[in-house]
Parts: C-alpha cells; structure tokens; sequence
C-alpha cells in the first residue's frame, strides 16, 4: 500500500486549515472577559488534546486489527499512531501547564480533571516504548505492543470518568461542555482549529509511515541486488520492522 | 474448563505452601511500609485522608512485589510449556492466577490491615466500618488481581521485567486508587460517614471492563 499518494495536497490542506484557524482564533475569536490574551492557548491545548486522545484510540483499533489478522502492517500503524500521540500529548501537558499558570497562577492544578485524566493516560503510554524495546522476538514485540494498546485504549475512557467523579466539583469549570459555554463566535475557529489539528495529524502519520515503507523497501531492494550479507541486520528496536518481505 | 481451573489453583497454592516466597514478602514488605510512613510523614497517628493514602499506597506497593514475581516461576521452570501443551483453554491460566493473585492479597491484607490499624491508625473503626472497608478492599482486590494477572504476563516475557511491572501497573490502577482511597476515607476518620455508593460503582466497572478486556487479549500473551 502506497501511503504517499495525495501527501503534498493534504499537507496543502493541512497548512492552509491551521494557518486559518489560527489567524480566526487571533483576529475573530473576542477576547476573553476574564482571561483575556491568554485565553488564546485554548485553540492549541484543546485540539491537540483531543486529537492526541483520538489517536491513542486510534492505535489500539489498528492493534485489535493487528491481533485478529496477524498483518506486521497494522502493528506498524499502531505503532506510528501511538508514537505521533504521545509527541502531541506531551505538547498537550506543556500547553495545559502554561495556561494554568496564566489563569490560576500555578503551572499544575490538581482540581482540572481533564489535565490530571490526561497526565495519567500520558504516563501509561510512556511505558510503550520500553516495552517494546525490552522484548526482542519481532513477532512477540509485535503481539504483545498490540494487547498493551488495545488495554490501554480501553482504559482511557475509565481513567477520564474515574478522575472527573474524584474532584468535589468546588472548580469553576471553563468550557462546560462544547457546546455549552462556548460562544458562537469562539465555535467556528475551535473547530477550524480541531480540524486543521487532526489534519496535521493525519499528514504526519501518512509521512512517518511512508518513511518507514520506503526504507523496508529499500533494504529488501538492496538485500535482492546485493545478497544478504551487504545488508546489516536491524539492531534491537522498539520500532517494528516489517521484515524482508517485499 | 473446571478442573484445568482447579488443577492450576492447587499447583499455585502447593507451590506456595511448600515454598512460601510471595506472600511472606509482601506481608512484610507492608510492614515495613508502615514503618516508613511513620518516619516519613512524622506522624504516630493518622486519620481520615491521610491514613487511607497510607493503607492504600502500602497495599498496592505490596501487591507489585506479588505482580512480578505471579509468573517467574512458570517462565523459568517451563511450566508455561507445560500448561500449553495441556489440551485446555488458556482462560484457565488467566483465571487461576488471577484467583491465586487475589487470594495473596487478601492473606497479606490480613497481616497488613491489622498492621496499620494497630501501628498508626488513630480512630478505631467500628464494625459498621470494618465491613464496609472489606467490601471496598475485596472490589480494590478484583480489579488489582485482574490488571497484574494481564500485566504480569506481559512483563514475564520481556528483558526488564521487575522494571515494567510497576511502570505499566501503577497508571492502569489509577482509578483503583482513586476509588478505593476516596471510598476508604470516611471509614478511617473519627465519626465518619458510610461510604459514598459511587466509589463502590466505579470499582465494580472497573472490575467488570477489566475483567471482560483480561478474558478478550489474555490468549495472545501465552502463545509460544
């Protein structure tokens, strides 16, 4: 499967939605009453969030799939998915941070579920990558990676209630609901914003896993011209290897 | 499946009768716990909030020691080969180690409970308390059971074991510890309240999700 067709038209699309989202979020969107400025982050933290969350989700999908039919690519999607997400969340945990400095006056706050929720789920796919590196078999890494991810995407819904249920609700809560206290005119640039965030995701997740393909397939390339010796062996990796088939 | 079930849970226990390894540490491993907290936090006595994070902390802390060592002895005496060339289900080796695991916990509770309540806790639970504080400690117990059977066998395999196990365990019991700490409070405290019907729910949910994911993905860990 080719994943780079159509790649430099989504990076395009994804450009242009992020810059006009961002552009709405700065010169449309009303300034906030109480925050003001700072309130801006919001069109970051969120988005990343929630795509950062969506991917997680995404990753154990592809691993379920990975599990019922035993293809190396799905681990391999998987794979890049989890990767991409906990480079987001971390961006999510920095954001979210800087904002609760700005509007409560400490870089943590223990009574914002969504943050704490977030933290916990973040700490949890920390351990992926460790995980993977410490189990050599490629098919066991593969096999094993994909129960973790299927686990853990099932946990993140528990977590989130589990964390929300625990605070005594004496936290003033800022964005309700999406579409509770969300302005009109703050909806159209969190959302343009939301979707240029997942489009990014998308055209960074196509791009790592064309990376990925093509240099398989230069290895099996070079293994068939040049014989198996002029080929080093992959070291120890966490990342899958999709192995000499073509 | 019974007596495949059976069979495992007999060779855990005998296992563990002839050779007591697990429950002996953990026992005194919570001890020791106790011990700390009350250098620690320079306390002699704790109540309420305070003392259902000590007992809950010691407890889970405890139970990692029983997590990795759950599957060490079968990985390295073969007895993974074994059971897998047995014509059983592999559910069978999910549910008796998870059964083995939950019934360590509660033998290391029976030391360590009393442990705490003797050594530091300040007010004497009642025995309205004490039984809703075993409700609460046998839903906490499930949930742990299931989570380190699954994790167990996951680390088992790979080169840092006694690393991961606590690595991927603790965060998945995060809403174990919310719950059982949340809900354990008021029943530690002087004069408290009965626990709030919520915390019980979130540790039956979580039991249950947990239980039917454990049942779902348990087979792909013991393959080869």
């Amino acid at each position: 499967m080719l994943y780079g067709t159509r790649l430099r038209a989504l990076s395009l699309v994804t450009a242009v939605t992020l810059t006009a989202g961002f552009g709405l979020a700065f010169f449309y969107a009303p300034m906030d009453a109480d925050q003001g400025f700072m309130q801006k982050i919001f069109y970051v933290h969120v988005p990343l969030a929630i795509v950062a969350l969506c991917g997680f989700v995404f990753g154990g999908v592809m691993a379920i799939q990975h599990l019922r039919t035993r293809d190396a690519r799905y681990d391999l999607r998987s794979y890049v998915a989890i990767h991409l997400s906990l480079v987001l969340g971390a961006g999510v945990l920095v954001t979210g941070s800087i904002w609760a400095k700005a509007s409560w006056g400490h870089w943590w706050v223990w009574d914002e579920p969504t943050l704490v929720s977030f933290l916990v789920v973040f700490l949890l796919y920390a351990t992926y990558q460790p995980l993977r590196f410490s189990i050599e078999d490629p098919e066991r890494q593969a096999r094993y990676a994909s129960v973790f991810a299927v686990v853990a995407g099932a946990f993140v819904p528990l977590n989130f209630l589990a964390v929300r249920l625990a605070q005594s609700y004496t936290h003033p809560r800022v964005f309700a609901t999406a579409d509770g206290g969300l302005p009109a005119k703050m909806q159209l640039p969190f959302y343009l914003c939301l979707v240029g965030m997942g489009a990014l995701y998308v055209t960074l997740w196509k791009y790592e896993m064309t990376s990925k393909h093509t240099s398989a397939q230069l290895r099996s390339l070079r293994r068939k011209l040049a014989g198996d010796d002029a080929v080093a062996p992959h070291g120890r990796s966490a990342a899958p290897s999709l192995g000499t088939s073509p | 499946m019974r007596p495949a079930v059976g069979a495992l849970l007999r060779k855990e226990l005998r296992l563990e009768l002839r050779a007591p390894q697990a429950v002996p540490a953990m026992a005194l491993f919570s001890v020791t716990t106790i011990v700390v907290f009350h250098f620690a936090l320079q306390r002699s006595e704790v109540e309420g909030a305070l003392a259902s994070g000590v007992l809950w902390v010691t407890l889970l802390f405890a139970a990692m020691l029983g997590i990795s060592r759950l599957f060490v002895a079968d990985h390295e005496e073969g007895g993974l080969d074994g059971f897998l060339l047995a014509p059983v289900d592999r559910t069978a080796l999910l549910v008796a180690k998870a059964v083995s695991l939950f019934a360590f916990l509660g033998v290391v509770e029976l030391i360590a409970v009393p442990a705490f309540a003797l050594m530091l806790l300040g007010p004497a639970p009642d025995a309205a308390a004490l039984a809703q504080l075993l409700v609460v400690l046998a839903l906490a117990d499930a949930g742990v059971a299931l989570v380190g059977t699954l994790v167990g066998a996951l680390a088992v395999q790979t080169r840092a074991r006694d690393l991961l196990v606590p690595l991927l365990a603790l965060p998945l019991l995060m809403p174990v510890i919310i719950a059982a700490a949340k809900g354990s409070t008021p029943l530690l405290a002087a004069g408290g309240d009965d626990v709030a019907l919520r915390w019980l729910a979130i540790l039956g949910l979580y039991d249950l999700v947990f239980g039917l994911l454990a049942y779902a993905v348990f087979d792909f860990l013991v393959e080869d």
